[in-house]
């Protein structure tokens, strides 16, 4: 099923103009809110989803689409949705009991808010990043090694390959190459969160959920993760949430602006930073709000 | 890609089940212990429990003496080892981040407080019972004490240090000297919590058996004098349980009972109260 | 005139802060000192055996008061033999327990059935002692150690363990007791432990779609691994210094034997059940040097413990 889903992503990848039309397009849909474009299959399709927690409406029906290959950002003051909205994906928030999410999130022509969607093959194919660097109690090579034993039964040197290519892709390799057998949490706090990169990736998701990954890192270390997150878009959907619209500016593709767990605005980035349609959104852009 | 997860999804349900199991076979020995307690030793509950001595061998008789011993014991323990507990405690808190006393004696503390009772009751007898040569309530109630104090030290200390700063510091801008802002503020404010420690150490010395053994030891009569050997509960269901009388194995079950009663009833109210400082804060 | 006041008054709380200081200190220096004292007065009282018997006297499984030749070897070795048992039942049993309560329960139940684990805790260990030998044993040997012997008893190389005649009361039964005492004691420890787990790791492990199994074994008890030997070293203390479970159910006997069916004894019941009754000085002093010994060894075990905790919780503050 892999292969199959890489095939299918090659063929895309050959034709470099295939994106043009979409970003025109959407620039031509002044009115569509939701969905910046409707000519090709979006990856993740959010129709109608409501989020509650502990009674209280956390969401209040959200639609919007998540576009393949692309990066689309969630930007808004501090609990206004986004990493909620986020947790949605890969049903994080059932962790919890007391939260719950109703509506429909379509992937792959399944709605994974089903619960018959079986949760652990989900999170195979959505990886996460988090706020924080979060190594696992391990050597390094065992955290990026940490997902791809759950799922494929490979053997010492596929294993050794794939976390080479891992940690390659996350732009760690040279740093950690000669001390893969030392703890973890021995590295920096950016080689931590490109380590978390290189072990979500390890597991070739189809998307990737990014939650502030930038939050407790420093410039330097933060400039060297927008880099890495703005290759993965070649091979991966990604979606970030972010309180530094800047950020936001630099990387995604597509923005969407929540307030209050209303969605306000999404669109291409562009739109959103320089000609948003909504007052609100242009308020928080500007800085005079939020 | 699929029998991999079909085994760790049986892996992850055998374990689970495990753990369940677990919890069920840590919950059935508390029911069943506190069954047995009230099947054997409700029926011996009577008025005369708490208002006739205890028996010779097959006569009838109470456990008043044993009671009234315990009770004794217990508040004299309470009255000498809180004071020493409180202070200690608030010296650890307030003053333990200088000098080598506090480190090592929190260290200590720690270790007397889940140090075998037994040996606590063999230190009280080489210093107190062998030199006043014979056994005493005064050498039980001290014994007791030296239980009381670490549970009393570690709880004053914890509870303490859970007042924030700030409201020392806005304590010592009004220009209160060290001691007023620990006696009138910190103290206070932490008085709930202290209690529960205290009450959490009543609740453990209640229980106490092995201390009590070669301090104060027993008494079949009534005693009101504390250096005379004094009766107590659980040295008395000691000696009735493993005694071959009937009589004497039924008293002790229902000593048990009031005993557990009493010592689950202290922790009950301690954790009420421990609650009741954790919305204070 | 009020600045000469003020002064006096100020000098006055210097001199009471000074007393208050010098106050807490002392009672401080009391707690200290009480430890100094036990192990003076242990090993006071522990001279003239330790004198008449060396170092012999931990490898001599001789017992008798009527020639006066003592040897610890017997309750040291039922000491040590019980709290394994103890353990090695205790220590799954609590894991179970704690991973029920930190990850498995209901929210709404996990408070109430903590608080229950927590009584158990507080049972009086006479208790466990009476009911361990009026309720457990009868049965024990009329259901439980038939079975033992017809299973692992048959089981080439461990069979020697569960051989002799179905007494209900000795070393295995007393192993059990202990393992329902520390049970709640270890438990409790290891849960406030996995509580100290950062939420953000494991909900980096589940979203790789770990099972909730792969989180704790392989997130989980890495993560806490120092506490929880911690946890189970202070049970271990609790085990070896259990006194009055103990004594009703070990059968009280200095002898030697390899089936863990037949009665034994613990420096701590050997200490309950004797010393009252000891009569001559080195009966007494060798009984003091049990003491001396069980209160050494339990001082390492906890020490050890108290240790890796205090390790465990600096790096809660240093960790992410």
């Amino acid at each position: 099923m892999k292969n199959q889903q890489t095939l299918f992503y090659s063929k895309f990848i050959g034709s470099h103009d295939y994106q043009q039309p979409t970003t025109h397009e959407s620039k031509l849909k002044t009115e569509m809110n939701i969905i910046p474009s409707q000519s090709i299959a979006p990856k993740v399709s959010i129709n109608d989803l409501n989020f509650y927690y502990n009674g209280c409406q956390a969401l209040k029906s959200i639609n919007m689409n998540i576009l393949e290959r692309k990066i689309t950002a969630f930007i808004g003051p501090s609990g206004c949705g986004k990493s909620t909205l986020l947790r949605t994906f890969n049903r994080m928030y059932q962790l919890y009991p007391s939260q719950e999410a109703r509506g429909e999130i379509m992937m792959d022509g399944m709605n994974i808010l089903d619960k018959k969607q079986d949760i652990n093959m989900l999170r195979a194919k959505v990886g996460m990043v988090f706020q924080k660097p979060t190594p696992f109690p391990m050597s390094i090579f065992d955290n990026v090694a940490f997902g791809v034993k759950l799922y494929e039964s490979l053997n010492r040197n596929e294993l050794e390959e794939r976390v080479e290519w891992a940690l390659q892709k996350a732009a760690l390799w040279e740093e950690v190459k000669d001390k893969l057998n030392q703890s973890g949490i021995s590295l920096s706090g950016g080689q931590q969160q490109r380590l978390c990169i290189a072990r979500t990736i390890a597991v070739k998701p189809e998307v990737v959920l990014l939650d502030e990954p930038t939050s407790a890192l420093d410039p330097i270390s933060t400039a060297r993760i927008e880099d890495l997150i703005f290759t993965l878009k070649e091979d991966y959907t990604i979606v970030i949430v972010t309180h530094n619209m800047q950020q936001a500016a630099r990387v995604s593709d597509y923005t969407a602006y929540m307030y209050l767990g209303e969605l306000i605005e999404f669109s291409d980035t562009d739109t959103i930073f320089t000609k948003p349609k909504q007052k609100a959104t242009e308020d928080y852009i500007s800085g005079k709000f939020g | 890609m699929i029998p991999i997860y079909t085994r760790r999804r049986i892996v992850n349900a055998i374990n689970l089940t495990f753990s369940i199991l677990a919890m069920v076979f840590g919950l059935f020995w508390l029911f069943w212990i506190l069954f047995t307690l009230f099947e054997k030793g409700l029926g011996g509950i009577s008025i005369a429990i708490f208002t006739q001595m205890t028996p010779a061998p097959g006569s009838t008789g109470g456990l008043l003496n044993a009671i009234v011993g315990s009770l004794a014991m217990v508040t004299l323990a309470t009255l000498i080892g809180t004071p020493v507990g409180i202070m200690a405690g608030t010296y650890l808190a307030e003053y333990g981040q200088r000098g080598w006393l506090a480190p090592v004696t929190r260290f200590i503390n720690d270790i007397l407080l889940s140090a075998p009772s037994i040996v606590i009751g063999l230190f009280v007898y080489t210093v107190y019972v062998a030199k006043m040569g014979h056994f005493s309530g005064w050498a039980g109630a001290l014994a007791l004490s030296l239980i009381v104090i670490p549970v009393v030290v570690r709880t004053t200390e914890d509870m303490l240090r859970l007042i924030p700063d700030s409201l020392r510091e806005a304590a010592a801008a009004l220009g209160a000297p060290q001691w007023k802002i620990v006696t009138l503020v910190t103290w206070r404010a932490s008085r709930v919590g202290i209690m529960t420690g205290v009450l959490l150490a009543i609740a453990r010395i209640s229980g106490e058996t092995a201390p009590l053994l070669f301090t104060a030891l027993n008494n079949q009569f009534w005693n009101a004098d504390m250096n005379q050997p004094m009766a107590n509960l659980p040295v008395v269901i000691f000696q009735f349980a493993m005694s071959p009388y009937e009589n004497w194995q039924e008293l002790a079950w229902t000593g048990a009972l009031l005993i557990t009663l009493s010592v689950l009833g202290l922790n009950i109210a301690a954790r009420f109260f421990l609650r009741k400082q954790a919305l204070v804060n | 005139m009020s600045k000469i006041h003020f002064a006096a008054k100020l000098k006055r709380q210097l001199l009471f802060d000074w007393i208050f200081h010098k106050v807490t200190w002392f009672f401080t220096f009391v707690v200290f000192a009480l430890l100094a004292a036990l192990i003076g007065s242990l090993l006071i009282g522990s001279m003239p055996a330790i004198k008449a018997f060396g170092f012999d006297f931990l490898f001599s499984a001789d017992w008798n008061p009527v020639t006066e030749k003592f040897g610890a070897l017997v309750p040291i070795v039922g000491t040590l033999i019980t709290s394994i048992i103890a353990l090695s039942i205790g220590i799954p049993v609590s894991f179970g327990i704690a991973l029920f309560l930190t990850e498995l329960s209901p929210p709404w139940l996990r408070r109430p059935l903590g608080t229950a684990i927590e009584l158990l805790a507080g049972i009086p260990s006479i208790i466990y002692g009476m009911w361990g030998l009026f309720v457990f044993a009868p049965l024990f040997a009329q259901y439980i150690q038939p079975w033992l012997q017809d299973t692992l008893g048959q089981v080439p190389g461990i069979s020697f363990l569960f051989e002799g005649s179905f007494m209900g009361i000795g070393m295995l039964t007393a192993g059990i007791i202990l393992a329902i005492m520390v049970i709640p004691f270890i438990a409790a420890v290891m849960r406030d432990v996995f509580e100290i787990v950062p939420p953000m790791l494991k909900e980096s492990a589940y979203a790789f779609g770990a099972t909730t199994w792969e989180v704790i074994w392989y997130v989980v008890l890495p993560y806490t691994k120092i506490g929880v030997v911690g946890a189970i070293m202070l049970g271990l203390g609790r085990a070896l210094g259990e006194t009055m479970a103990v004594t009703f159910v070990i059968g009280n006997a200095h002898q030697l034997h390899a089936s863990l069916f037949m009665p034994g004894n613990s420096i701590a019941s050997a200490l309950a059940n004797e010393f009252t009754e000891a009569d001559g000085e080195l009966y007494t002093s060798a009984l003091i040097e049990l003491g001396l010994i069980l209160f050494f060894i339990t001082f390492v075990v906890l020490a050890f413990s108290k240790i890796l905790l205090v390790q465990l919780k600096k790096r809660e503050g240093t960790a992410t």
